[in-house]
Protein backbone atom coordinates (compact mmCIF):
# COMPACT_ATOMS: atom_id res chain seq x y z
CA UNK A 1 0.00 0.00 0.00
CA UNK A 2 1.33 3.54 -0.94
CA UNK A 3 1.43 6.99 1.35
CA UNK A 4 -1.94 8.08 0.57
CA UNK A 5 0.13 11.79 0.74
CA UNK A 6 2.85 11.79 -1.17
CA UNK A 7 2.02 8.38 -3.63
CA UNK A 8 5.54 7.53 -3.50
CA UNK A 9 7.11 5.84 -0.32
CA UNK A 10 4.78 2.68 1.34
CA UNK A 11 2.79 3.49 3.87
CA UNK A 12 4.13 2.53 7.61
CA UNK A 13 1.64 3.94 9.80
CA UNK A 14 -2.43 2.82 9.60
CA UNK A 15 -3.99 5.73 12.12
CA UNK A 16 -7.71 5.21 12.45
CA UNK A 17 -9.76 8.23 13.78
CA UNK A 18 -12.77 8.52 15.38
CA UNK A 19 -14.57 11.54 15.65
CA UNK A 20 -18.60 11.87 16.52
CA UNK A 21 -18.60 8.14 15.87
CA UNK A 22 -17.46 9.16 12.13
CA UNK A 23 -14.70 6.53 11.45
CA UNK A 24 -11.98 7.75 9.07
CA UNK A 25 -8.78 6.08 8.15
CA UNK A 26 -5.20 7.21 7.14
CA UNK A 27 -2.58 5.38 5.32
CA UNK A 28 0.98 7.57 5.49
CA UNK A 29 4.39 6.90 5.47
CA UNK A 30 6.64 8.07 8.55
CA UNK A 31 7.64 11.01 6.39
CA UNK A 32 4.38 12.23 5.69
CA UNK A 33 2.82 11.53 8.88
CA UNK A 34 5.68 13.99 10.63
CA UNK A 35 5.48 16.56 7.89
CA UNK A 36 1.51 16.77 8.74
CA UNK A 37 1.42 16.42 12.49
CA UNK A 38 -0.33 13.37 12.33
CA UNK A 39 2.20 11.89 15.00
CA UNK A 40 4.58 14.03 17.39
CA UNK A 41 7.94 12.12 17.30
CA UNK A 42 9.27 13.95 20.53
CA UNK A 43 7.08 12.65 22.84
CA UNK A 44 8.24 9.33 21.81
CA UNK A 45 10.66 8.74 24.50
CA UNK A 46 7.63 8.19 27.11
CA UNK A 47 8.67 8.58 30.58
CA UNK A 48 8.35 4.97 32.67
CA UNK A 49 7.95 7.31 35.48
CA UNK A 50 4.92 8.27 34.48
CA UNK A 51 3.90 5.15 33.50
CA UNK A 52 4.67 3.58 36.80
CA UNK A 53 3.09 6.15 38.84
CA UNK A 54 0.33 5.70 37.01
CA UNK A 55 0.47 1.85 37.75
CA UNK A 56 0.46 2.65 41.36
CA UNK A 57 -2.79 4.27 41.10
CA UNK A 58 -4.92 1.94 40.01
CA UNK A 59 -8.70 1.50 41.13
CA UNK A 60 -8.46 -1.28 44.36
CA UNK A 61 -11.67 -2.57 43.24
CA UNK A 62 -9.58 -3.65 40.01
CA UNK A 63 -6.80 -5.79 42.06
CA UNK A 64 -8.27 -8.71 43.68
CA UNK A 65 -6.91 -11.64 45.98
CA UNK A 66 -5.66 -8.57 47.77
CA UNK A 67 -7.38 -8.43 50.93
CA UNK A 68 -5.32 -5.06 52.06
CA UNK A 69 -5.49 -3.40 49.14
CA UNK A 70 -8.80 -1.91 49.87
CA UNK A 71 -7.58 -0.15 52.27
CA UNK A 72 -4.44 1.34 50.99
CA UNK A 73 -3.00 3.79 53.97
CA UNK A 74 -2.06 6.53 52.88
CA UNK A 75 -0.85 7.75 56.13
CA UNK A 76 1.47 4.61 56.42
CA UNK A 77 4.91 5.78 56.75
CA UNK A 78 8.57 3.70 56.81
CA UNK A 79 9.99 3.38 60.20
CA UNK A 80 13.69 3.86 58.93
CA UNK A 81 13.21 6.53 56.74
CA UNK A 82 10.34 8.46 56.77
CA UNK A 83 8.51 8.18 53.36
CA UNK A 84 4.76 7.73 53.23
CA UNK A 85 3.10 5.31 51.35
CA UNK A 86 1.69 8.56 49.64
CA UNK A 87 5.12 9.74 48.54
CA UNK A 88 5.66 6.44 47.26
CA UNK A 89 2.93 6.11 45.17
CA UNK A 90 3.55 9.77 44.15
CA UNK A 91 7.36 9.71 43.17
CA UNK A 92 7.60 5.84 41.95
CA UNK A 93 10.40 4.92 44.07
CA UNK A 94 11.46 3.40 47.78
CA UNK A 95 13.12 5.66 50.45
CA UNK A 96 15.25 2.32 51.67
CA UNK A 97 14.98 -1.38 52.36
CA UNK A 98 12.53 -1.35 54.70
CA UNK A 99 9.75 0.65 52.61
CA UNK A 100 9.68 -2.87 51.28
CA UNK A 101 8.02 -4.79 54.43
CA UNK A 102 6.46 -1.18 55.30
CA UNK A 103 4.36 -1.38 52.37
CA UNK A 104 5.00 -4.84 51.66
CA UNK A 105 0.75 -5.73 51.43
CA UNK A 106 0.71 -3.18 48.83
CA UNK A 107 3.74 -4.13 46.08
CA UNK A 108 2.87 -7.49 44.19
CA UNK A 109 0.29 -6.17 42.36
CA UNK A 110 2.63 -3.23 41.33
CA UNK A 111 5.65 -5.80 40.97
CA UNK A 112 3.12 -8.17 39.05
CA UNK A 113 2.15 -5.29 36.38
CA UNK A 114 6.08 -4.65 36.12
CA UNK A 115 8.02 -7.63 36.03
CA UNK A 116 5.05 -9.50 33.80
CA UNK A 117 3.28 -11.03 37.12
CA UNK A 118 6.57 -11.84 38.51
CA UNK A 119 6.72 -11.28 42.50
CA UNK A 120 9.41 -13.44 43.47
CA UNK A 121 13.42 -13.28 43.26
CA UNK A 122 15.13 -16.14 41.45
CA UNK A 123 18.30 -15.04 40.61
CA UNK A 124 21.99 -14.33 42.40
CA UNK A 125 22.29 -14.02 46.08
CA UNK A 126 25.10 -12.55 48.00
CA UNK A 127 27.87 -15.10 48.87
CA UNK A 128 27.43 -13.69 52.91
CA UNK A 129 23.92 -14.57 53.63
CA UNK A 130 23.99 -16.93 50.55
CA UNK A 131 24.06 -20.91 51.10
CA UNK A 132 21.32 -21.43 53.49
CA UNK A 133 19.30 -19.64 50.98
CA UNK A 134 20.24 -21.70 47.99
CA UNK A 135 19.93 -24.87 50.42
CA UNK A 136 16.09 -24.01 50.65
CA UNK A 137 15.97 -23.61 46.78
CA UNK A 138 17.91 -26.20 46.21
CA UNK A 139 15.14 -28.97 48.29
CA UNK A 140 12.15 -27.09 46.96
CA UNK A 141 13.05 -27.90 43.26
CA UNK A 142 14.00 -31.60 44.34
CA UNK A 143 10.95 -31.70 45.82
CA UNK A 144 8.86 -30.49 42.59
CA UNK A 145 10.88 -32.98 40.23
CA UNK A 146 10.09 -35.93 43.01
CA UNK A 147 6.30 -34.86 42.62
CA UNK A 148 6.70 -34.97 39.03
CA UNK A 149 8.20 -38.63 39.34
CA UNK A 150 5.81 -39.73 41.61
CA UNK A 151 2.93 -38.99 39.33
CA UNK A 152 4.48 -40.61 36.21
CA UNK A 153 5.11 -43.45 38.53
CA UNK A 154 8.88 -43.32 38.49
CA UNK A 155 9.65 -44.27 41.81
CA UNK A 156 13.25 -45.05 41.59
CA UNK A 157 14.10 -41.88 40.33
CA UNK A 158 11.92 -40.33 42.94
CA UNK A 159 13.52 -42.57 46.13
CA UNK A 160 16.60 -41.43 44.81
CA UNK A 161 15.16 -37.65 45.12
CA UNK A 162 13.77 -38.47 48.61
CA UNK A 163 17.93 -39.47 49.85
CA UNK A 164 19.40 -36.28 48.44
CA UNK A 165 16.71 -33.89 50.50
CA UNK A 166 17.10 -35.86 53.56
CA UNK A 167 20.52 -35.31 53.07
CA UNK A 168 20.32 -31.88 52.39
CA UNK A 169 18.26 -31.21 55.20
CA UNK A 170 20.38 -33.17 57.46
CA UNK A 171 23.07 -31.06 56.26
CA UNK A 172 21.33 -28.39 57.23
CA UNK A 173 20.11 -28.85 60.56
CA UNK A 174 23.87 -30.06 61.87
CA UNK A 175 25.36 -26.77 60.42
CA UNK A 176 22.97 -25.28 62.13
CA UNK A 177 23.85 -26.77 65.61
CA UNK A 178 27.29 -26.25 64.86
CA UNK A 179 26.54 -22.69 64.51
CA UNK A 180 24.33 -22.23 67.82
CA UNK B 1 47.59 17.94 21.64
CA UNK B 2 48.28 16.31 18.59
CA UNK B 3 44.87 14.39 17.49
CA UNK B 4 46.61 11.15 17.94
CA UNK B 5 47.38 11.81 21.52
CA UNK B 6 43.82 13.00 22.25
CA UNK B 7 41.75 10.34 20.75
CA UNK B 8 43.99 7.52 22.27
CA UNK B 9 42.89 9.69 25.86
CA UNK B 10 39.60 10.20 24.61
CA UNK B 11 38.45 6.32 23.46
CA UNK B 12 38.38 3.82 26.16
CA UNK B 13 41.01 1.24 25.69
CA UNK B 14 38.76 -1.86 25.55
CA UNK B 15 36.58 0.09 22.55
CA UNK B 16 39.77 -0.76 20.34
CA UNK B 17 39.37 -4.29 20.96
CA UNK B 18 37.40 -6.35 18.05
CA UNK B 19 34.50 -9.01 19.56
CA UNK B 20 32.67 -11.72 18.75
CA UNK B 21 30.20 -10.65 15.67
CA UNK B 22 31.27 -6.81 15.79
CA UNK B 23 30.40 -5.74 12.42
CA UNK B 24 27.05 -5.34 13.72
CA UNK B 25 26.86 -5.72 17.37
CA UNK B 26 29.50 -3.07 19.03
CA UNK B 27 29.30 -3.36 22.25
CA UNK B 28 27.92 -5.57 25.29
CA UNK B 29 27.17 -4.12 28.69
CA UNK B 30 25.64 -5.23 32.18
CA UNK B 31 24.70 -3.16 35.16
CA UNK B 32 23.86 -4.06 38.52
CA UNK B 33 22.26 -2.33 40.74
CA UNK B 34 23.12 -2.41 44.44
CA UNK B 35 22.39 -0.60 47.60
CA UNK B 36 23.99 -0.32 51.46
CA UNK B 37 21.60 -2.71 54.14
CA UNK B 38 21.24 0.02 56.39
CA UNK B 39 21.25 3.08 54.53
CA UNK B 40 18.14 5.50 53.11
CA UNK B 41 18.63 5.36 49.22
CA UNK B 42 20.02 8.38 47.42
CA UNK B 43 16.87 9.45 46.44
CA UNK B 44 16.03 10.60 49.71
CA UNK B 45 18.99 10.64 51.64
CA UNK B 46 20.78 13.80 53.63
CA UNK B 47 23.41 14.94 52.24
CA UNK B 48 25.67 13.85 55.02
CA UNK B 49 24.46 9.95 54.36
CA UNK B 50 25.60 10.44 51.15
CA UNK B 51 28.76 11.74 52.31
CA UNK B 52 29.58 8.98 54.39
CA UNK B 53 28.67 6.63 51.83
CA UNK B 54 31.20 8.83 49.22
CA UNK B 55 34.23 8.58 52.34
CA UNK B 56 33.56 4.81 52.60
CA UNK B 57 34.26 3.92 49.21
CA UNK B 58 36.91 6.31 48.64
CA UNK B 59 38.73 4.69 51.91
CA UNK B 60 38.14 1.10 50.78
CA UNK B 61 38.89 1.65 47.22
CA UNK B 62 41.03 3.95 45.88
CA UNK B 63 43.51 2.74 44.48
CA UNK B 64 43.14 -0.83 45.12
CA UNK B 65 44.22 -3.39 43.18
CA UNK B 66 41.42 -5.87 41.66
CA UNK B 67 42.64 -9.28 40.36
CA UNK B 68 43.88 -8.31 36.76
CA UNK B 69 42.38 -5.32 36.07
CA UNK B 70 45.04 -3.13 38.11
CA UNK B 71 44.63 -0.33 40.13
CA UNK B 72 41.08 1.19 40.84
CA UNK B 73 40.50 4.81 40.67
CA UNK B 74 37.96 7.07 42.76
CA UNK B 75 37.01 10.52 41.48
CA UNK B 76 34.29 12.38 43.24
CA UNK B 77 32.14 13.90 40.02
CA UNK B 78 32.43 17.69 41.62
CA UNK B 79 36.03 17.36 41.38
CA UNK B 80 35.24 17.30 37.81
CA UNK B 81 34.93 20.22 35.23
CA UNK B 82 31.53 20.62 33.24
CA UNK B 83 33.14 19.52 30.21
CA UNK B 84 34.80 16.39 31.53
CA UNK B 85 31.88 15.69 32.70
CA UNK B 86 30.08 15.59 29.51
CA UNK B 87 32.59 13.84 28.21
CA UNK B 88 32.52 10.92 30.94
CA UNK B 89 28.66 10.82 29.65
CA UNK B 90 29.57 10.01 26.13
CA UNK B 91 31.91 7.82 27.03
CA UNK B 92 29.09 6.17 29.26
CA UNK B 93 31.19 5.85 32.10
CA UNK B 94 29.06 7.81 34.20
CA UNK B 95 24.54 8.25 33.60
CA UNK B 96 23.52 11.93 32.36
CA UNK B 97 21.43 11.34 36.32
CA UNK B 98 25.11 11.09 37.93
CA UNK B 99 25.98 13.79 36.33
CA UNK B 100 23.22 16.04 37.44
CA UNK B 101 23.54 15.19 40.92
CA UNK B 102 27.04 15.72 40.97
CA UNK B 103 27.28 17.01 44.38
CA UNK B 104 27.64 13.90 46.17
CA UNK B 105 28.21 11.53 44.06
CA UNK B 106 31.18 9.24 42.46
CA UNK B 107 32.85 6.72 40.25
CA UNK B 108 35.65 3.94 40.75
CA UNK B 109 37.10 3.17 37.69
CA UNK B 110 39.17 0.26 36.43
CA UNK B 111 42.17 1.45 34.15
CA UNK B 112 40.98 -0.07 31.05
CA UNK B 113 37.61 1.71 31.43
CA UNK B 114 35.64 -1.52 31.05
CA UNK B 115 34.50 -1.27 34.93
CA UNK B 116 32.59 1.72 35.86
CA UNK B 117 30.70 1.51 39.21
CA UNK B 118 28.81 4.60 40.49
CA UNK B 119 28.21 5.53 43.70
CA UNK B 120 25.14 7.72 44.93
CA UNK B 121 23.21 7.42 41.57
CA UNK B 122 19.40 6.48 41.72
CA UNK B 123 20.85 3.51 43.66
CA UNK B 124 23.77 3.77 46.25
CA UNK B 125 26.04 1.62 43.42
CA UNK B 126 25.49 0.90 40.02
CA UNK B 127 28.13 -1.69 38.38
CA UNK B 128 28.88 -1.18 34.84
CA UNK B 129 30.73 -3.38 32.79
CA UNK B 130 31.35 -3.44 29.08
CA UNK B 131 32.67 -5.55 26.38
CA UNK B 132 33.51 -5.18 23.06
CA UNK B 133 30.98 -7.00 20.59
CA UNK B 134 28.33 -9.68 21.55
CA UNK B 135 30.08 -11.28 24.71
CA UNK B 136 26.86 -11.00 27.32
CA UNK B 137 27.50 -14.07 28.87
CA UNK B 138 31.24 -12.91 29.61
CA UNK B 139 30.45 -9.71 30.53
CA UNK B 140 27.98 -11.47 33.09
CA UNK B 141 30.34 -13.73 34.66
CA UNK B 142 33.06 -10.63 35.02
CA UNK B 143 30.24 -8.03 36.61
CA UNK B 144 29.44 -10.90 38.82
CA UNK B 145 33.27 -11.01 39.90
CA UNK B 146 33.36 -7.71 40.70
CA UNK B 147 29.92 -7.22 42.33
CA UNK B 148 31.61 -10.34 44.77
CA UNK B 149 34.59 -8.02 45.05
CA UNK B 150 32.65 -5.22 46.64
CA UNK B 151 30.64 -7.37 48.61
CA UNK B 152 33.64 -8.33 50.81
CA UNK B 153 33.20 -5.24 52.26
CA UNK B 154 29.42 -3.87 51.72
CA UNK B 155 26.78 -5.47 53.33
CA UNK B 156 23.80 -5.40 50.10
CA UNK B 157 20.39 -4.84 50.98
CA UNK B 158 18.63 -7.72 49.94
CA UNK B 159 15.51 -10.19 50.90
CA UNK B 160 14.94 -13.33 50.04
CA UNK B 161 11.66 -13.18 48.91
CA UNK B 162 12.40 -9.64 46.66
CA UNK B 163 16.15 -10.10 45.84
CA UNK B 164 18.47 -7.20 45.18
CA UNK B 165 16.58 -4.20 46.99
CA UNK B 166 16.74 -1.09 44.33
CA UNK B 167 14.54 2.68 44.16
CA UNK B 168 13.30 1.98 41.39
CA UNK B 169 9.98 -1.27 41.41
CA UNK B 170 11.25 -1.66 37.68
CA UNK B 171 14.66 -2.75 38.80
CA UNK B 172 14.17 -5.02 41.72
CA UNK B 173 15.08 -8.66 42.06
CA UNK B 174 18.03 -9.24 40.08
CA UNK B 175 18.83 -5.27 39.70
CA UNK B 176 19.95 -6.13 36.18
CA UNK B 177 20.27 -4.64 32.72
CA UNK B 178 22.09 -6.62 30.32
CA UNK B 179 22.39 -4.12 27.41
CA UNK B 180 23.81 -4.42 23.33
CA UNK B 181 24.34 -1.49 21.41
CA UNK B 182 24.30 -2.40 17.68
CA UNK B 183 24.29 -1.10 14.43
CA UNK B 184 21.66 -1.76 11.89
CA UNK B 185 21.91 0.13 8.69
CA UNK B 186 19.89 -2.22 6.62
CA UNK B 187 17.63 -3.01 8.58
CA UNK B 188 16.51 0.84 9.06
CA UNK B 189 17.16 1.52 5.48
CA UNK B 190 14.55 -1.46 4.61
CA UNK B 191 12.08 0.13 7.45
CA UNK B 192 12.37 -2.95 8.76
CA UNK B 193 13.45 -1.97 12.30
CA UNK B 194 9.85 0.32 12.74
CA UNK B 195 8.27 -3.48 12.15
CA UNK B 196 11.14 -5.65 14.18
CA UNK B 197 10.64 -2.31 17.57
CA UNK B 198 7.36 -3.40 18.67
CA UNK B 199 7.80 -7.22 18.47
CA UNK B 200 11.15 -7.10 20.08
CA UNK B 201 9.02 -5.02 23.00
CA UNK B 202 6.01 -7.67 22.99
CA UNK B 203 9.38 -9.79 23.98
CA UNK B 204 10.14 -7.74 27.31
CA UNK B 205 12.89 -6.15 25.77
CA UNK B 206 13.34 -2.48 25.17
CA UNK B 207 14.85 -0.76 21.87
CA UNK B 208 16.49 2.74 22.31
CA UNK B 209 18.82 5.23 20.66
CA UNK B 210 22.25 5.34 21.79
CA UNK B 211 22.29 7.66 24.52
CA UNK B 212 19.63 5.76 26.51
CA UNK B 213 15.67 6.29 27.13
CA UNK B 214 14.41 8.84 24.89
CA UNK B 215 17.05 9.60 22.63
CA UNK B 216 17.17 8.64 18.98
CA UNK B 217 18.89 6.23 16.98
CA UNK B 218 21.77 8.55 15.65
CA UNK B 219 23.93 7.05 13.33
CA UNK B 220 21.54 3.46 13.01
CA UNK B 221 22.63 2.60 16.42
CA UNK B 222 20.53 0.87 18.60
CA UNK B 223 20.99 -0.23 22.37
CA UNK B 224 18.67 -3.44 23.03
CA UNK B 225 17.86 -4.27 27.05
CA UNK B 226 15.92 -6.37 28.92
CA UNK B 227 13.07 -4.74 30.98
CA UNK B 228 12.28 -7.24 34.13
CA UNK B 229 14.44 -7.87 36.48
CA UNK B 230 12.19 -9.88 39.00
CA UNK B 231 11.49 -13.31 38.60
CA UNK B 232 13.91 -14.71 36.21
CA UNK B 233 17.76 -15.46 36.75
CA UNK B 234 20.43 -13.25 35.34
CA UNK B 235 21.79 -16.29 33.15
CA UNK B 236 17.95 -16.29 31.96
CA UNK B 237 17.89 -12.94 31.35
CA UNK B 238 21.13 -12.76 29.02
CA UNK B 239 20.14 -16.31 27.12
CA UNK B 240 16.70 -14.63 26.34
CA UNK B 241 18.44 -11.38 25.33
CA UNK B 242 20.91 -12.85 23.65
CA UNK B 243 18.62 -15.11 21.50
CA UNK B 244 16.80 -12.06 20.23
CA UNK B 245 20.20 -10.55 19.37
CA UNK B 246 21.48 -13.61 17.33
CA UNK B 247 17.81 -13.19 15.60
CA UNK B 248 18.53 -9.49 14.81
CA UNK B 249 22.05 -10.29 14.02
CA UNK B 250 21.04 -12.97 10.95
CA UNK B 251 18.18 -10.57 9.83
CA UNK B 252 20.52 -7.85 9.28
CA UNK B 253 23.15 -9.96 7.80
CA UNK B 254 20.21 -11.26 5.29
CA UNK B 255 19.25 -7.36 4.67
CA UNK B 256 22.59 -6.28 3.75
CA UNK B 257 23.01 -9.66 1.74
CA UNK B 258 19.64 -8.28 -0.35
CA UNK B 259 20.78 -4.88 -0.41
CA UNK B 260 24.09 -5.70 -2.23
CA UNK B 261 22.53 -8.08 -4.62
CA UNK B 262 19.65 -5.41 -5.66
CA UNK B 263 21.09 -2.05 -5.24
CA UNK B 264 24.57 -2.61 -5.05
CA UNK B 265 25.27 0.30 -7.24
CA UNK B 266 22.89 2.63 -5.53
CA UNK B 267 24.42 1.49 -2.02
CA UNK B 268 27.82 2.00 -3.22
CA UNK B 269 27.12 5.16 -4.39
CA UNK B 270 25.20 6.14 -1.04
CA UNK B 271 28.60 4.84 1.07
CA UNK B 272 30.77 6.97 -1.27
CA UNK B 273 29.19 9.94 -1.36
CA UNK B 274 28.72 9.80 2.78
CA UNK B 275 32.47 9.24 2.91
CA UNK B 276 33.51 12.46 0.39
CA UNK B 277 31.19 14.54 2.80
CA UNK B 278 33.31 13.01 5.41
CA UNK B 279 36.46 13.52 3.66
CA UNK B 280 35.72 17.00 2.17
CA UNK B 281 32.80 19.34 4.10
CA UNK B 282 33.87 22.11 6.33
CA UNK B 283 30.80 22.41 8.72
CA UNK B 284 29.02 19.22 9.60
CA UNK B 285 26.50 18.74 12.33
CA UNK B 286 26.27 15.62 14.67
CA UNK B 287 23.42 14.28 13.07
CA UNK B 288 24.49 14.47 9.61
CA UNK B 289 28.06 12.89 11.08
CA UNK B 290 26.27 10.31 12.61
CA UNK B 291 24.23 9.23 9.30
CA UNK B 292 27.72 9.54 6.95
CA UNK B 293 29.61 7.64 9.71
CA UNK B 294 27.61 4.95 9.21
CA UNK B 295 26.89 4.40 6.06
CA UNK B 296 31.30 4.27 5.56
CA UNK B 297 31.05 1.58 8.14
CA UNK B 298 28.66 -0.45 5.98
CA UNK B 299 31.17 0.12 3.18
CA UNK B 300 33.73 -1.09 5.15
CA UNK B 301 31.37 -3.90 6.13
CA UNK B 302 30.70 -5.20 2.73
CA UNK B 303 34.11 -4.30 1.34
CA UNK B 304 33.46 -1.15 -0.77
CA UNK B 305 35.87 1.14 1.29
CA UNK B 306 38.83 -0.80 2.07
CA UNK B 307 42.16 -0.10 4.85
CA UNK B 308 40.15 1.33 7.22
CA UNK B 309 39.69 0.12 10.38
CA UNK B 310 35.97 -1.05 11.54
CA UNK B 311 36.39 0.80 14.94
CA UNK B 312 36.58 4.38 13.22
CA UNK B 313 32.42 4.03 13.71
CA UNK B 314 32.73 3.66 17.02
CA UNK B 315 35.72 5.71 17.84
CA UNK B 316 34.53 8.95 16.04
CA UNK B 317 30.73 8.30 17.46
CA UNK B 318 32.11 9.72 20.63
CA UNK B 319 34.67 12.38 19.28
CA UNK B 320 31.81 14.09 17.21
CA UNK B 321 29.45 14.40 20.22
CA UNK B 322 29.39 17.88 21.68
CA UNK B 323 31.43 17.37 25.14
CA UNK B 324 34.11 15.94 23.36
CA UNK B 325 34.41 18.42 20.83
CA UNK B 326 34.70 21.09 24.14
CA UNK B 327 37.33 19.24 25.96
CA UNK B 328 39.60 19.20 22.17
CA UNK B 329 39.07 23.03 22.17
CA UNK B 330 39.81 23.35 25.89
CA UNK B 331 36.69 25.72 26.27
CA UNK B 332 33.26 26.01 25.28
CA UNK B 333 31.79 26.72 21.79
CA UNK B 334 28.72 27.66 20.36
CA UNK B 335 27.26 25.74 17.52
CA UNK B 336 28.87 26.80 14.62
CA UNK B 337 31.94 26.47 16.30
CA UNK B 338 31.50 22.79 17.43
CA UNK B 339 30.13 22.70 13.88
CA UNK B 340 33.56 23.33 12.03
CA UNK B 341 35.24 21.84 14.64
CA UNK B 342 33.95 18.47 13.93
CA UNK B 343 34.79 18.57 10.87
CA UNK B 344 38.14 19.65 10.65
CA UNK B 345 38.72 16.61 13.37
CA UNK B 346 37.24 13.89 10.99
CA UNK B 347 39.06 15.29 8.30
CA UNK B 348 41.74 14.54 10.25
CA UNK B 349 41.25 11.81 11.99
CA UNK B 350 40.59 9.90 8.09
CA UNK B 351 43.80 11.49 6.75
CA UNK B 352 45.43 9.42 9.63
CA UNK B 353 44.31 6.42 7.94
CA UNK B 354 45.16 7.57 4.05
CA UNK B 355 48.71 8.27 4.82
Amino acid sequence: MECQECHIRPATLHLTNVVNGQKTEMHVCEHCAKENGYVSYGQEGYSLHNLLSGLFHMNPSTVQGHKHFAQAPAALACPKCGLTYNEFTRIGKFGCASCYETFEDNLNPIFRRVHSGNTKHEGKIPKRMGSGIEKKRKIAAYRESMQQYIQEEEFEKAAELRDKIRLLEQQKDGQEEGES
Amino acid sequence: MSLENFMSDAISPWMKENGPDCDIVMSSRIRLARNFENRTFPLIAKAEDLDDVLNFFQESYQDTDFNERGTMQFLRIADLSPIEKKVFVEKHLISPHLAEHAEEAGVLLSESEQVSIMVNEEDHLRIQLYLPGFQLRKALSEAFEVDDWLEQKITYAFDEERGYLTTCPTNVGTGLRASVMMHLPALTMTHQMNRLTPAINQLGLVVRGIYGEGSEAQGNIYQISNQITLGKSEQDIVEDLESVVSQLIEQERQARETLTEELSIQLEDRVFRSYGTLLHSRIIESKEAATCLSDVRLGIDIGYIQDMPQSILNELMVLIQPGFLQHYAKRSLSGRERDVLRASLIRERLHLENN
